[in-house]
């Protein structure tokens, strides 16, 4: 077939292209073709962005976003992992309180894996880190992720001190907290711009050891109420739930929270004492790439989930676990989006605030009674909601799971479940979704008039697009 | 855009009046489809189907278009597509002719051959390009089981939906890799008024079967959809079917 795409005009003088690729995030639904740039410089990205074609463009990180957000099917992707320098680790400063503070000064493209091991011997962790290290500063930016320290630090643009953001007519500028652009760009899942470098805070730490309580909650309720009493002791705090048990079992979890350990935590005569700093994290061999459909199906997923709650221990503190295991357990297994098959898989993540428990506990009731196969449905609060206009997070309780897409009805059902989301004044999560509605998106999102008035000064022709932004019409 | 479960947002139905087409759109705009665009020849019963549908929230407009004009085709296609995305194109026209009075009338046969094949050839051929510069898309064909093996009952038709077929497994092929997927559908006999009057056969399904397990192979990303699924395994029977044997099948 003869090629006749907005492409085959263009010239690439600055940044090298690739020919058109299969582009799809990390659920794997919906893959579509776009033309790959990977710019080395910032003058290669400005150069892209002006010559990117009618089709526009949007940059991607590490792909773990697991929707549609870093693809642009017929136009340019940008993949933004050949920015990838440090430059300034700053650790002179002190903060408000007296307290040692450091910043550090990078390019987008770097990920959060690659700080960690740079700035972990030195005494520094990143601010926020969702469930895996392969994001980049870009994306965590973008898609202003959270982690299980949300109800005490925040989102991470929250830690960020300012950005160079690459606008459509092909300037820089540098923003700061506060600003418009900030603001829309801090989960505007790449819309705005295309940001270039970023400054963010750093939390000191004494060791790469993670201080880990564990504990088993019988049911929903249970769960729900000791969340509630005493998640403030702990800077991060997360829930793993059982959402195939049903009747008194419903909500059944267990519950994993800590915080860094200080050096005087570890043993006398541990071997971490040596070098408590080290960050080394394992790694399995890759999920092969070509895996039958209907592995995780009920009767796999419950038995998971039955070993899983009854392997955990009714009570545990103090227990030392490396950051992986305690952050990225994951992380340790590449490609595992590919356990779900070809037809991949859609993670549903939403939030209601306080005060709206009655919701929630509908929506998992529902979900325990459907029989959906999650495996990883992780239930958090959320502290104080986040500046970003496109933001998740807002004071309130998150769960999160992943589905296979090739359930009967999935889609029907998630509509179903929007519609309490939105009915109880809550939201999707825009960086996992791939299947939402968008009549559905001014109830979750009342700032988006905002966002897309910004946008339609900034960027009057549309350069910036993803298959998300068309989806949803944002 | 398509949503992770390949359910479309844009639709264009090539054989605007299609029983299957429109049962399939029905079913597309109960779900995510909000735009649909009806292509045929300017009829009442094109302006009625669009109505139904706009009864249902869709965003309907028709295009004049003509399987037998296969050199409007550029323009009156192309047009659609300047106007945004096409996220599904089904192609859904089709004539059954008249086995016996075409065999008599060479120019009969060559009409249905014409539509079916000739038309099917160039108007594919303009949606694949189009869907591939977006990038995206789906293009589903409705195929027949009569094609999978010429029958003399209906060997006119058959043949030329034996050459559609062929067609489109070359065509998604030869997209394959592009982000645009095409989805072969080989329906059985369907009750519908394209078979009015005739003798049902076994294994008879409807339009609404048939547009349902088009949204099923949607999400599945199949290449080839039979309905009934059972027909797979019929049709792989008679196809090695000797022919002597074959010819004194009650078919």
């Amino acid at each position: 077939m003869p090629a006749d795409s907005p492409a085959d005009s263009r010239t690439h003088a600055s940044a090298p292209t690739s020919p058109a690729v299969s582009v799809s995030g990390w659920g794997r639904t919906a893959p579509t073709t776009a033309w790959l740039v990977r710019p080395r410089t910032h003058e290669e990205a400005a150069a892209a962005v002006r010559e990117c074609g009618e089709r526009g463009a949007i940059a991607r990180g590490l792909g773990r976003a697991y929707g549609d957000a870093a693809q642009n099917a017929g136009g340019a992707v940008f993949d933004m992992t050949g920015l990838d320098r440090i430059r300034v680790i700053d650790t002179t400063r002190t903060s408000d309180t007296g307290a040692p503070a450091a910043t550090v000064v990078c390019d987008a493209g770097v990920s959060l894996h690659h700080l960690m091991e740079v700035l972990l011997p030195l005494g520094w962790f990143v601010p926020v880190t969702p469930g895996t290290r392969y994001v980049t500063v870009g994306g965590a930016i973008g898609a202003d992720i959270h982690g299980k320290n949300h109800h005490v630090s925040g989102s991470f643009s929250r830690h960020v001190l300012a950005m160079d953001v690459l606008t459509a007519d092909g300037t820089v500028r540098t923003v700061e907290p506060g600003s418009a652009l900030f603001d829309a760009t801090a989960g505007g899942m790449g819309l705005t711009g295309v940001i270039l470098s970023a400054t963010v805070q750093l939390l000191p730490v004494e060791t790469s050891l993670m201080a880990v309580d564990t504990e088993r909650a019988a049911d929903l309720d249970d769960l729900m109420a000791r969340l509630t009493a005493t998640d403030h002791r702990y800077r991060y705090s997360v829930a793993w739930i059982d959402l195939l048990a049903r009747g008194a079992a419903m909500g059944r979890s267990v519950l994993t929270r800590g915080d860094h350990a200080p050096l005087d935590a570890l043993p006398e005569r541990a071997r971490a004492r040596r070098a408590p700093l080290a960050f080394r994290p394992g790694q399995l061999p890759a999920a092969p790439s070509f895996l039958p459909e209907g592995l995780l199906g009920k009767a796999s997923v419950g038995l998971f989930n039955e070993l899983w709650y009854r392997k955990a221990p009714r009570s545990r503190t103090g227990e030392l676990q490396k950051i992986s295991t305690f952050f990225h357990p994951l992380d340790g297994v590449p490609h595992w989006n590919r356990i779900y098959g070809r037809s991949g898989f859609v993670q549903y993540q939403f939030v209601v605030g306080y005060g709206k428990e009655e919701a929630l506990r509908h929506i998992v009731r529902r979900i325990s009674e459907r029989g959906c196969p999650s495996f990883l449905a992780v239930l958090k609060r959320f502290g104080e909601g986040d500046p970003g206009w496109l933001s998740f997070p807002m004071p309130g309780w998150t769960l999160a799971l992943d589905i296979p897409a090739n359930l009967p009805g999935l889609g029907v059902f998630l509509d179903e479940l929007d519609e309490e989301v939105a009915g109880a004044d809550g939201r999707v999560y825009l960086a996992k979704d791939s299947r939402l509605r968008p009549e559905m998106l001014t109830a979750m999102y009342p700032r988006l008039d905002d966002f897309r008035a910004l946008r339609a000064e900034l960027d009057p022709r549309g350069v910036f697009r993803s298959d998300l932004s068309r989806r949803l019409a944002l | 855009m398509k949503d992770a479960f390949g359910t479309p947002q844009s639709l264009l139905v090539l054989g605007g009046t299609s029983e299957i087409g429109l049962a399939t759109a029905r079913r597309l705009v109960a779900r995510r489809t909000r735009t649909v665009w009806l292509a045929g020849r300017p009829s009442p019963a094109l302006e009625k189907a669009a109505a139904g549908l706009r009864d249902m929230g869709a965003d309907v407009k028709t295009v004049a278009f003509d399987a037998l004009d296969p050199e409007s085709h550029e323009e009156s296609l192309g047009k659609i597509f300047t106007e945004g995305d096409i996220d599904m194109v089904l192609l859904a026209f089709g004539v059954l002719g008249d086995q016996a009075r075409d065999e008599d009338e060479p120019l009969a046969a060559v009409r249905v051959a014409q539509t079916n094949y000739t038309g099917a050839v160039s108007a594919g051929l303009v949606c694949a390009r189009a869907l591939q510069s977006q990038g995206h898309g789906s293009l589903v064909v409705l195929s027949s089981v009569a094609g999978e093996r010429a029958r003399r009952s209906n060997f006119i038709y058959g043949s030329s939906k034996a050459g559609l077929d062929a067609f489109a497994q070359g065509l998604g092929d030869a997209l394959h890799g592009t982000g645009v997927h095409v989805m072969v559908v080989r329906p059985g006999f369907v009750r519908s008024k394209m078979t009015a009057g005739l003798e049902e056969a076994p294994m008879a399904t409807t339009p609404d079967a048939v547009a349902a397990a088009i949204e099923t192979g949607l999400r599945r990303r199949s290449e080839t959809v039979w309905v009934p699924g059972a027909l797979r395994l019929v049709m792989s029977a008679l196809r090695h079917a000797p022919r002597p044997v074959f010819r004194r099948l009650p078919l």
